[in-house]
């Protein structure tokens, strides 16, 4: 599939920032999304092809602006919803809940 | 202002976003489709037992064993299995060797593909949009802005990772190494060095 994923040989994005002394992860959210995907991927509804091809359906606009791990996020909740072990909106709820609930 | 910095980052509310990974995260485990003792241990084989150290092994072996360097550029998954790494996201393994004449670069355009048995998980650069783009389409500018700078004669070869296939950089030895044992040889290889980013120095005062 020719999308915005494709990037080898584009011009314009600029230099590469590098990071000195970069940490495994930057926020602790980062590693409970990669530790939550690789989990449930552990339940064999997908595979790494299907995983793939779901970060590369995620809008353009988005894809360049979300970071890596906010991607790996949106991807899993899409797949846990396409493989109906969550439905659509209970994120939503959850979210909604643990607002209300917080401290 | 640090102080106080530190003191507001464990009570201030969380972002959306860690809100978001929190919800689902408590969404899963009511659910029993994964276990919070699992979670914390994936995170934690990642922030301190898979990392690039396991990559300068083989390295710093294939350095000073010519029969493991052979074995490691003809079959590299089994060659790097024998040290005990292996698994997810490296069960296909090639070793590119670096020589006065090549020099080969790691990038994967499409996404992140990368061997994560031997080097972890990678940095944000490798990630990003800039190197990816770029890698392919002017690697002596890539290595140029990562401060090397290589002979014109000198061949670069780009490999692009794909999600089955990952590939790791032999890097060239340094001449001043001469004498040094695995374990010394082994500090001195660098992460960058095995993506085909940097070259392997001895630093001044290392342990012959």
């Amino acid at each position: 599939m020719n999308g915005i994923h494709d990037m080898g040989g584009m011009d314009g994005f600029g230099p590469i920032e590098r990071e000195a002394d970069e940490p495994v992860f930057h926020e602790a959210w980062e590693g409970r999304v990669l530790a939550l995907t690789r989990a449930c991927g552990a339940w064999g509804k997908w595979n790494i092809d299907k995983s793939r091809f779901g970060i590369e359906q995620m809008p353009p606009e988005d894809y360049l602006r979300r970071s890596y791990y906010e991607k790996w996020l949106w991807r899993l909740e899409k797949l846990l919803v396409e493989a109906d072990m969550i439905a659509g909106d209970e994120i939503e709820r959850r979210v909604a809940e643990l607002k209300q609930g917080a401290p | 202002m640090s102080e106080h910095g530190h003191h507001h980052r464990h009570n201030a509310p969380l972002s959306d976003t860690a809100l978001r990974v929190k919800a689902l995260e408590s969404l899963l485990i009511e659910k029993a489709l994964v276990d919070p003792a699992a979670l914390d241990a994936i995170v934690e084989s990642y922030e301190s037992k898979i990392g690039p150290r396991n990559g300068a092994r083989v390295v710093a072996k294939a350095w000073t064993d010519p029969a493991y360097r052979s074995r490691l550029l003809t079959d590299a998954t089994a060659a790097i299995a024998e040290l005990g790494y292996g698994g997810l996201q490296g069960e296909d393994m090639v070793v590119v060797e670096n020589t006065p004449s090549i020099h080969n670069l790691v990038v994967c355009t499409l996404c992140s593909c990368y061997p994560l048995p031997v080097l972890g998980l990678p940095p944000v650069w490798y990630k990003s949009a800039p190197y990816r783009a770029r890698a392919v389409r002017d690697p002596r500018g890539v290595l140029r802005e990562f401060g090397l700078e290589l002979a014109e004669d000198v061949e670069v070869r780009v490999w692009d990772s794909t999600a089955e296939l990952r590939y790791l950089v032999l890097p060239e030895r340094p001449a001043e190494s001469a004498g040094m044992d695995e374990e010394a040889l082994a500090t001195l290889v660098s992460r960058d060095a095995m993506i085909g980013v940097a070259r392997v120095t001895v630093p001044a005062g290392a342990k012959r």
